[in-house]
């Protein structure tokens, strides 16, 4: 890069900020100084770095941003590029306290909308907070030093402690809001066994409820019976995509190129999508024994665990699980002893959807825009760092822990029913359950309601009416169905919600959270949103068939020619419903 | 070097170095587009290494930036020779086969150990030893210098010094390793390609050389002076003595580019017959009998001229000339007519065909190929040859071509200009990306980089000093003294200051340099004044 | 080197040498694979999908411009599906964004039969906005930009490496931006003109085309363009000089050279004027 910095210095509470990431300041330049490549390496640490002065600062102002660009040897038009990028970075200056209300799907299924209605503009309205299983959710955040930060996600939330946390009411601590899952005490629970359970907060603990069983086997068995173990349990990836998981580890393994990395996607952030949050916060010890298993089974020494920054609870409880696991020598230089280096880093998103994507991920590991990469090359060949890796969802992980411990197939999943029922949250199911028993698991629809539709697999995924009920929760059985189990959301709306409301908040999710990269999604989810305003308010431009038309060549466009899955899925749900409604 | 005046590698070779060495180069600014090859090597993998006394906007991409003092740079070639032999590095097979002298260079860098070219460079011996071995280790290694290397008054010692090192390691000769002075000017390489040196005949024969000379006389139908000539410095040497009473100046404006102006004015003034040819009424002209109006030959003529990387290029005309304005050629056809040599006005092919006659490393490049191939590298000596892009390839030939390339025994000399009390500070000249020699040319487009003249110095001198940025100050060296604004530069360090030479109406940065010169090129020492600063305002008293 | 992988395109069996992308194989058939953001120099941006060709047997569509051929590959380049993203491509820019000097996108609009205006009424989202004239050499107009990525690319790790330009922001409100939007020359730009090189569409322009443009006296009919070499540094840059009436209205850097690679620098790009200075029209007459 060439330097012209603007003249503004950084403040030096932001100086402070960025040296708690990137260490403190280097004396100034005598007659050597090494940069160069040694400087270019540190770039991943740019998002850890603006992070540090959003919490410290409120906002990533113009000296900070220059003070980093001599820092890391990055431009500061690169820096305002992925600062801006991600919604919870600000490149204005922004009052300390600021509260993010999820006007969602999931929760407004639940009512949010009249809560949304008495706050009006004094808050931020929210994509999907992940907490679709306690009703309305408010993000509440507070900059400063660190004693006077507030990051707290509550749920649920009225508008009168909103308006409290407004006026300076400190909000509940952290694990307040924590509850176990609705089938806390049922026997028989596999993936969820541990996270129904007490909160294990120490590696004894841990030891003590059968953990790190399945990590020393692997250590004593080796990669390639981790590989078989996990073949035979015909684990696809729990994310979206059903990718079988044995061979994605097999073709990192064998991939010739190093360093591997082995990446944990806790970036959970589809519309009604919460399952990964409640094991990450109530089983972190699990996904991380479960990524260093994928580690050993990779070949890589390093791992990353990339979660949303909507998720502060289950921030704090991996950061200390990471620290327990490495005191109690799990991760680090001597794995359960000599022979097996890996170690894990926490990484934040920063408020994008899109970092949910894989390529995307790596991306945002990079310290770069959270736009996705062109594939192939997939990551077993080419990911994180131009390196071969290894990235799976946290359901997965957990999933492979299950399939070491006892053998046999992987047969059950969770999903994560939200909305009008009277017991939301993240049920494990037999995979082949109908739709409608899991429905019924949920205690069914609240007294009153009568079922409108579900939203299957999030924003991404579709709108089903209640004649499919019967619809067999499998990967094949959604696949003949033209359908997806995608993230495992089960949004259930009941008849009292306008289903175009829904199908409009849909398409401006898309509109707010498409990276813009590639022409048929950045310009066509705009499109969308615009045609489906114009129908539902029965003022379409021509006639209403020239609107559908219009919408179907947009679909299709954004499912045939989008670089990554955003794009390609974001007109899924939206024509699920124009089909049921034209 | 070894015989032939010119870069020893192609740009394209530059990417595909392990080890880039810029020294004394600013080839960010000075050299763009050649730093974009410099870019794709770093982008490949290849460890950048910049030495430079200013941390200068390429020192910004390097991996290690050596700060060393001006003028120190002898010391530390000798230095990491010294630390390469000692650590058993050098390349002896080399060594043996293609060159000449190397014990009596072993001998000479014996007396620069580590510990001592810190002392005379400033870079710490340990960062000596770092770069001695990674150059030494380095599969493909390349050294590219500018006028940081040539703006001494040994400047050819220091060429040499450079040269030593990779006689030393056997980084010449074999692709992705070479030597390569980039050259200040669109057609510094051909001018010396084409005889206009003092000591050469076109294609860089030497005019001392009874047989080289013949066939020249036989062609132009004279006797050439069997002696070299003078270069731009010992000529005004020679205006001093009385000796040099009339110039003709083609091109060129030394009233304001010779270091020491008072000097170079005093005596372009005393000449009884200046005349000058070139594209604007430079300063120069202003003090010509005669002024030429020339076209600009880049776009207004016909021609070639040739590059860092020894390529041949043609150059065209686009653009008609302003009425009165003649081509360089036509002008010296008819003095030469004048003169009574009626040679006639040919066209730049025609004249290019007598080169080639005469020139056998011109000889394969017609017009026509000049024009299929985008230029030509030479040697190219038949209309079947390709061009050279890698030169000396000879020395790893088998058996060795040509003769053996010789080592040079080259030792420290510090600056003329020395650092006194009186005048404590370092001053050195260069350029700066949008901008260009005097200006003549560079002045005239509206620059959004442009800030004009300013005394660049290290915040903590201007702090000493107490001036801030923007603050006029006067400089004065033992020559002369300006007057000039104060800009802060953290990239300098304390009792180094820094200057260009582009906006001489302004500020003739050129009334403090000195004009001690190295006695083979001719080459003022540009790069190293001692000044000191005082500042003009008396300090506020409220 | 490994043996050519064989594929067929629209039906004829063609073999390729491993890496060759299949915009490059089907050039070999004769047949031109439309693109926006692909440059020869850079690596594959990827972003504008109006390369898509359809891959028998893939879920999506594939951008010819970065995917290599793999053996046995079946595809088809101009299937109702292949025309019609690449028609919705251009209509979706046609609607957004202004398309008036970017005449190989009208001429393709044509062909691929798109109307725009379909996607337009009055309240419909454009990336309109006013022109940046804020230096002496550039004029951005962003209400141009199809957001290619194509300057970022020049400004940054693909040739010039200043990176005084990123993206910003993102979905629609994504733009081409230096830090904070600040004026040209208070960002890092070395006014190489790399990036008005490569846009495809006029929104980036030079300070001199874009008066010439505003006096209405640009006129390409009238414009010759000769190739020479730099007048300054001794590195030997060829020069595309454009010339309207004995003036040199614009320079551009020639494809395919081996020096250039395609980019220059300020004083190449912009050094030229001392020749058409009025001075030495008057001294010398």
């Amino acid at each position: 890069m060439d330097v012209k910095l603007s003249g503004a210095t950084a403040s030096d509470v932001e100086r402070a900020a960025v040296a708690t990431v990137l260490g403190p300041e280097p004396p100034q330049a005598g007659r050597v100084v090494r940069a160069g490549r040694a400087q270019r390496e540190q770039r991943h640490l740019l998002l850890p770095a603006l992070h540090a002065l959003q919490d410290s600062v409120g906002w990533v102002s113009r000296g900070a941003v220059d003070h980093l660009a001599e820092r890391l040897g990055v431009a500061p038009a690169e820096i305002y590029g992925v600062a801006s990028f991600y919604h919870l970075l600000a490149t204005e200056p922004q009052p300390a306290l600021a509260v993010h209300v999820c006007d969602d799907v999931a929760c407004r299924a639940a009512g949010a909308g009249a809560l949304l209605g008495q706050l009006g503009e004094a808050v931020q309205r929210s994509a999907c907070l992940g907490l679709c299983d306690r009703g309305s959710a408010a993000l509440v955040r507070r900059s400063g030093p660190p004693g006077e930060r507030i990051d707290v996600a509550v749920a649920p939330v009225t508008a009168l402690q909103v308006a409290g946390f407004l006026g300076g009411e400190a909000p509940p601590e952290l694990a307040a809001a924590d509850i176990p899952p609705p089938q806390a005490g049922k026997p028989g629970l596999r993936l969820l066994r541990r996270a129904a359970g007490e909160v294990i907060t120490t590696v004894d603990d841990y030891e003590a409820a059968g953990g790190l069983a399945a990590l020393r086997r692997a250590l004593e068995q080796g990669p390639d019976w981790v590989l078989a173990e996990v073949k035979a349990a015909a684990l696809v990836g729990r994310g979206g995509a059903a990718f079988p998981t044995a061979r994605k580890w097999e073709a990192v393994l064998r991939a010739p190129s190093r360093p591997h990395y082995a990446v944990c996607n806790a970036d959970e952030s589809e519309t009604g999508t919460f399952k990964d949050r409640v094991l990450l916060e109530r089983d972190a010890f699990a996904v991380l024994e479960s990524l260093a298993i994928a580690g050993f089974a990779t070949g890589s020494e390093h791992g990353f665990l990339y979660v949303r920054d909507e998720y502060p609870l289950a921030r704090a409880r991996l950061q200390a699980a990471i620290e327990a696991l490495r005191q109690a020598g799990w991760l680090g230089a001597a794995v359960g002893g000599p022979g097996f280096a890996f170690d894990v880093e926490l990484r934040r998103g920063a408020g994008a959807y899109i970092c949910g994507e894989e390529t995307a991920l790596f991306n945002s590991i990079e310290g770069r825009r959270g736009e996705p990469r062109n594939k192939p090359p997939f990551p077993v060949e080419s990911g994180l760092f131009g390196q071969p890796t290894a990235v799976n969802n946290v359901e997965t992980l957990v999933a492979v822990l299950e399939a070491l411990r006892v053998g046999g197939s992987a047969s059950t999943k969770l999903f994560c029913v939200s909305g009008a029922v009277v017991r939301p949250g993240v049920y494990e199911v037999e995979l082949g359950t109908t739709l409608q028993a899991l429905i019924e698991l949920a205690g069914g629809l609240q007294p009153g309601r009568r079922l409108q539709a579900v939203l299957l697999g999030g924003a991404a995924g579709s709108l089903v009416g209640p004649s499919r009920l019967d619809l067999e929760l499998s990967f094949e059985a959604a696949r003949a169905a033209g359908l997806s189990l995608g993230s495992g959301a089960v949004v259930v709306l009941d008849e009292s919600l306008d289903l175009s409301e829904v199908v409009l908040r849909i398409a401006r999710f898309f509109r707010e959270e498409s990276c813009g990269q590639c022409v048929p999604c950045r310009v066509g989810t705009v499109r969308q949103e615009e045609a489906l305003r114009r129908l539902f308010s029965g003022r379409p431009l021509g006639s209403r068939e020239d609107e559908l038309v219009r919408l179907s060549d947009v679909a299709e466009v954004m499912r045939d020619a989008s670089i990554c899955g955003l794009g390609q899925t974001a007109a899924i749900a939206v024509q699920s419903a124009l089909r049921g409604l034209s | 070097m070894f015989g032939a005046g010119g870069g020893t590698s192609s740009y394209r070779e530059i990417e595909t170095a392990e080890l880039i060495v810029l020294w004394g180069s600013n080839a960010r600014e000075t050299h763009p587009i050649f730093f974009h090859h410099v870019l794709k090597g770093v982008r490949n993998g290849a460890r950048l290494i910049v030495i430079d006394p200013r941390r200068t906007s390429s020192a910004r991409w390097a991996d290690l930036w050596l700060g060393l003092e001006v003028g120190s740079d002898i010391a530390l070639a000798n230095g990491i020779a010294h630390e390469i032999i000692h650590a058993g590095l050098a390349r002896e097979d080399f060594v043996r086969r293609a060159t000449a002298g190397f014990d009596d260079y072993r001998r000479c860098v014996e007396a620069y150990p580590a510990e001592r070219a810190e002392q005379l460079t400033g870079i710490p011996a340990g960062v000596i030893r770092e770069v001695a071995l990674a150059y030494a280790r380095a599969t493909r290694a390349q050294i590219c210098w500018t006028l940081g290397i040539t703006e001494h008054h040994n400047a050819v010692d220091n060429v040499l010094a450079l040269i030593n090192l990779a006689l030393l390691t056997g980084h010449v000769g074999r692709e992705g390793s070479g030597l390569n002075p980039l050259r200040g000017q669109n057609n510094v390489q051909g001018g010396g390609d084409m005889g206009a040196i003092p000591n050469r005949l076109p294609g860089f024969q030497d005019v001392e050389d009874v047989e080289l000379r013949a066939p020249f006389e036989a062609a132009w139908d004279c006797v050439i002076p069997p002696r070299r000539g003078l270069h731009l410095s010992q000529m005004f040497d020679a205006m001093e003595r009385g000796e040099l009473t009339s110039l003709y100046v083609v091109g060129e404006n030394p009233a304001e580019s010779e270091a020491d102006q008072h000097r170079a004015l005093r005596l372009l003034g005393g000449l009884q017959h200046l005349v000058v040819q070139d594209i604007f009424l430079t300063r120069t002209c202003q003090l010509a009998d005669v002024v030429l109006p020339a076209t600009a030959s880049w776009c207004e003529g016909e021609g070639t001229v040739t590059n860092s990387e020894r390529r041949v290029q043609r150059v065209r005309k686009a653009v008609e000339p302003p009425p009165g304005a003649r081509d360089d050629l036509e002008i010296v056809a008819q003095l030469a007519g004048r003169l009574g040599r009626p040679w006639g006005y040919g066209s730049a092919e025609k004249v290019w065909a007598e080169l080639r006659g005469l020139s056998p490393m011109h000889r394969g490049m017609t017009y026509p190929r000049l024009e299929a191939l985008d230029g030509i590298q030479w040697p190219c000596p038949s209309e079947d040859h390709p061009g050279t892009p890698t030169l000396h390839t000879r020395l790893w030939a088998e058996p060795r071509g040509g003769p053996p390339a010789p080592f040079s025994v080259v030792e420290h000399e510090p600056p003329v200009d020395e650092l006194t009390p009186d005048f404590p500070i370092r001053l050195t000249t260069g350029r700066r990306l949008d901008s260009f020699n005097t200006g003549v040319q560079s002045s005239r487009y509206a620059s959004p980089l442009r800030r004009g003249e300013s005394i660049d110095l290290h915040p903590e001198d201007a702090t000493q000093l107490g001036v801030v940025e923007g603050e006029r100050v006067r400089v004065v060296s033992r020559r002369g003294a300006l007057d000039a604004p104060v800009r802060l530069d953290p990239g300098l360090r304390p009792g180094l200051a820094f200057m260009t030479l582009h906006f001489p109406d302004e500020v003739p940065t050129n009334v403090l340099t000195i004009d001690a010169y190295d006695p083979k090129s001719g080459t003022a020492e540009f790069k190293a004044t001692a000044i000191r600063v005082e500042p003009l305002a008396e300090p506020a008293t409220t | 080197m490994s043996a050519e992988l064989a594929l067929s395109i629209d039906g004829r069996d063609i073999r390729v040498a491993p890496g060759t992308t299949l915009r490059e194989a089907c050039q070999l058939v004769g047949t031109e694979i439309p693109t926006l953001c692909f440059n020869p120099n850079f690596t594959a941006a990827n972003a504008c999908r109006l390369c898509v060709v359809e891959l028998e047997g893939a879920r999506t569509l594939v951008p010819a411009c970065s995917r290599a051929v793999e053996s046995g590959m079946r595809i088809q380049t101009a299937s109702d599906r292949v025309r019609h993203s690449r028609r919705l491509v251009l209509e979706l820019l046609g609607s957004s964004v202004d398309l008036s000097l970017a005449p190989d996108l009208g001429e393709l609009l044509r062909e691929y039969g798109g109307r725009p205006e379909r996607f337009s009424e009055a309240g419909s989202a454009t990336v309109e906005q006013p022109v940046k004239v804020d230096n002496e050499l550039y004029v951005r107009d962003y209400s141009r930009c199809v957001l290619c990525y194509r300057c970022v690319q020049a400004c940054g790790v693909e040739a010039q490496n200043t990176f005084a330009i990123w993206v910003s922001g993102r979905g629609f409100e994504a733009r081409i931006s230096t830090e904070y939007d600040a004026p040209l020359p208070d960002s890092a730009c070395v006014y190489c003109g790399n990036c008005i090189e490569v846009c495809p569409t006029g929104a980036l322009m030079f300070k001199s085309e874009f008066d010439l443009r505003a006096a209405g006296t640009w006129d390409e009919g009238r414009q010759s363009t000769t190739t020479t070499i730099c007048s300054y540094c001794g590195v030997g840059c060829s020069l595309d000089l454009v010339v309207q009436d004995n003036q040199i209205v614009r320079v551009n850097s020639p494809e395919g050279n081996d020096i250039t690679l395609g980019n220059l620098c300020i004083k190449g790009r912009f050094g030229h004027q001392f020749v058409s200075e009025p001075k030495r029209r008057e001294r010398s007459s």
